[in-house]
């Protein structure tokens, strides 16, 4: 029935139609009664198709023997993967697919609705996770003492990766600018200070803000020729950045050592006082027993030092005039420009600032492995900490946190997981399989969170009381 | 008013080229302090162009621009903007994610900071809309609303010349009426010269001291806002036709 607009039809007419419809009662579909009759059809049909495609894939298997290929069957696996996929199709249509009820739906209601209990979480969430990150070196040697220096190791690794997140967040998160290419400005800080005490012999402490400005510098050559680019091309040149980066340093044998890399890089001292053995040490100064954990707990509190340094100055920069610019300019260009704001000087800043904190990071990472070589700064580094970025949440300090505890606790997580050999046979090795864990959990972030997990965002400025946004009000934004 | 002290904002023989498509050619308008002057046409005519070459974005090819006895011609937007000039862009274009504060303080980015809350004050006087919506995200503002905080926001750099394309765009008359009061309310206690670009012909000329009808990239028309509204062409090509 459609109603074209005729003489006949008036406003009134048309508002009638409307109060009509809304009256109608509501159109439930017609409940299945054989929904579990057509749940399990289905899921066997799944089932069949899975073991037709994978028969010659899983159930055949052909090895090279003397005298030629040796064909052997794998009815284990191959039932097993049938029975599985038979299962989960079974448990999808029952719990989503054919039910008037999804639980996925139940999930997102979840998530979405408490905003104010959840913020209550992330209230205290924030307060506990510092002060364990401020406890953690003697929280692990006092309960794991064991296996206090793995533990303490991990914790500098995702410390580091938390900084490189809440330095990317700047460019990416707040300025909207996609950067690529960030990995560049770790190799830069991490160079700089190598080369710094290979040739000058400068220490950790002094290389530190030369490296940082270095970076900036670098942030900023990078920036002057994308200013005019944008989403897709920006995100292609400063991937062409960080491979021209790392490029350059496998193969200016002279300056960088190439593939060889830079080896003997300089350990941090406090004030002066090295950790080792033996008289002028630290452990020697204070009169306390040599034990190695304690450059460990040492480096654990320079990078948890930098990285809370990191976070105050992004917090800072929010509630200054240059930090509104940076999220004004991710929302609209133009309109900035006609706010009279110089939108040159304000993407320059985003690009120096984040590549400085990359660079403080770079020259952490060098002076912690004591060697560096082009290998540490491959493309999947960028694309890593970009992950960080957009899986916490573009623009959240918190959701950087969590995503790098998940992320690269994770990884090490699966290390840990031994004990699935017994159940997938010898030499299987999740670490393998990490990659695609996490491309299943992008997408499954991507579909129930696609603001990333933090997707509120704090207002900057506040009249009288402090409201958060809910993720409702963010999800579907005019232009975007 | 036609005394050339008073002349505020000067175009002269304006020529705008999009690539190689030209769609300004050779405009001239005047701008007198205190003045509101409209600016109507029909789609497609150049007015968002005029407005944006005002603004150095694009760059008038050949012509001149003089704003308070300075050429801006060549002057990059943002230093435009810096002299007095402030601009309710197109399409509202109002930052989504930000609240109502947030992009208030973003039109006050260019002014000494210790106008705010004078300037906050003003605005929410002219619009009691906004200060009901103050911590709310931009982009859940109804269209009226964004257009309200469109030019408080603009009005927030205490301009000397306030450039408005397009205020009624896709609103209900109502709304479009109470922007227009404000427009007029501005001019006459404030003395804020505006230049206003619409197609609401009718409106638009019924508050403007003078209009210009630009067809084509030309300025075919020029007169008070009275005289412009009893012209039989103007009539027939913008007030009849769309019962306005």
């Amino acid at each position: 029935m459609v109603h074209q607009p005729t003489e006949t039809t008036t406003p009134e007419g048309a508002q009638r139609l409307d109060e009509e419809r809304a009256a109608a009662p509501e159109i439930v579909p017609a409940k299945d009664p054989n929904s579990m009759a057509e749940s399990l059809k289905d899921a066997f049909m799944a089932a069949l198709l899975a073991g037709v495609l994978g028969f010659f894939f899983l159930g055949l298997r052909t090895d090279i023997a003397p005298g030629g290929l040796v064909m052997t069957t794998r009815w284990g696996l191959f039932i097993t993967a049938v029975l599985i996929v038979f299962a989960g199709r079974l448990a999808l249509n029952i719990f989503v697919f054919k039910t008037h009820k999804p639980v996925t739906r139940t999930v997102a209601a979840a998530a979405s609705d408490n905003t104010r209990s959840l913020e209550r979480v992330a209230w205290w969430l924030k307060r506990i996770l510092f002060a364990f990150a401020l406890v953690l070196p003697f929280f692990f040697t006092y309960f794991f003492p064991q296996r206090d220096r793995q533990f303490i190791d991990l914790a500098i690794l995702i410390m580091t990766y938390i900084m490189l997140g809440w330095g990317l967040n700047i460019v990416v998160g707040l300025a909207g600018l996609l950067d690529l290419g960030y990995v560049a400005f770790y190799a830069v800080g991490a160079y700089s200070f190598a080369l710094l005490a290979e040739h000058f012999g400068l220490g950790f402490w002094m290389a530190l803000p030369l490296a940082g400005i270095l970076a900036a510098f670098w942030g900023m050559i990078l920036g002057f020729p994308v200013l005019r680019l944008r989403g897709d091309y920006l995100a292609i040149v400063t991937l062409a950045f960080g491979e021209i980066i790392r490029v350059v340093l496998l193969n200016w044998y002279q300056f960088t050592g190439g593939p060889d890399g830079i080896s003997g890089i300089p350990k941090p001292t406090l004030f002066g006082l090295e950790f080792k053995r033996g008289a002028g040490g630290f452990a020697d100064f204070f009169g306390i027993a040599y034990d190695p954990i304690q450059r460990f707990i040492y480096l654990y509190y320079i990078i948890f030092i930098l990285a809370i340094i990191t976070n105050l100055v992004t917090m800072r920069m929010r509630k200054m005039p240059i930090g509104r610019a940076w999220e004004a300019l991710r929302e609209d260009e133009i309109a900035c420009r006609s706010l009279g704001i110089n939108t040159t000087n304000t993407k320059l800043t985003a690009f120096a600032l984040g590549a400085m904190f990359g660079g403080f990071a770079g020259s952490f990472f060098a002076t912690r492995q004591g060697f560096i070589s082009p290998e540490s700064f491959t493309f999947l580094e960028s694309a890593i900490i970009l992950a960080i970025v957009v899986l916490g949440g573009l623009g959240s300090q918190i959701g950087v946190v969590i995503a790098s505890v998940a992320m690269i606790g994770g990884i090490e997580l699966l290390r840990n997981l031994g004990f699935l050999q017994h159940v997938f046979g010898a030499g299987f090795d999740p670490t393998q399989y990490r990659m695609l864990i996490f491309g299943l959990a992008m997408v499954g972030i991507m579909v129930w969170k696609p603001r990333g997990l933090v997707s509120t965002r704090d207002p900057s400025a506040v009249l009288k009381e402090k409201k958060k946004i809910g993720a409702d009000m963010v999800a579907q934004g005019e232009g975007h | 008013m036609s005394d050339q002290t008073d002349l505020m904002l000067q175009v002269r023989g304006v020529e705008t080229y999009y690539g190689k498509i030209i769609a300004l050619k050779g405009v001239d308008v005047d701008v007198h302090r205190g003045e509101i002057v409209t600016l109507i046409g029909a789609n497609g005519a150049g007015k968002s162009t005029l407005m944006m070459t005002i603004c150095g974005n694009p760059q008038a090819r050949t012509g001149q621009i003089v704003y308070d006895g300075q050429d801006i011609t060549t002057m990059p937007t943002h230093e435009i903007m810096r002299m007095g000039i402030a601009q309710s862009p197109e399409g509202r274009r109002i930052f989504p994610r930000m609240t109502v504060m947030e992009n208030l303080q973003m039109g006050a980015s260019l002014v000494d900071e210790k106008h705010f809350d004078d300037d906050l004050k003003k605005v929410f006087d002219l619009f009691p809309r906004l200060k009901e919506r103050i911590s709310q995200r931009g982009g859940t503002l109804s269209g009226g609303e964004q257009q309200m905080l469109a030019i408080a926001r603009a009005l927030m750099s205490r301009p000397k010349l306030l450039l408005l394309d397009e205020p009624s765009l896709g609103l209900a008359p109502l709304i479009v009426k109470q922007i227009f009061d404000a427009i007029r309310d501005l001019n006459r206690n404030e003395q804020l010269t505006v230049f206003l670009v619409e197609q609401n012909a009718f409106h638009a000329l019924k508050l403007a001291h003078r209009g210009y009808v630009m067809v084509n990239g030309v300025i075919t028309m020029t007169g008070t806002g009275q005289e412009l509204l009893k012209r039989e062409e103007v009539r027939a090509a913008y007030l009849e036709g769309g019962r306005h």
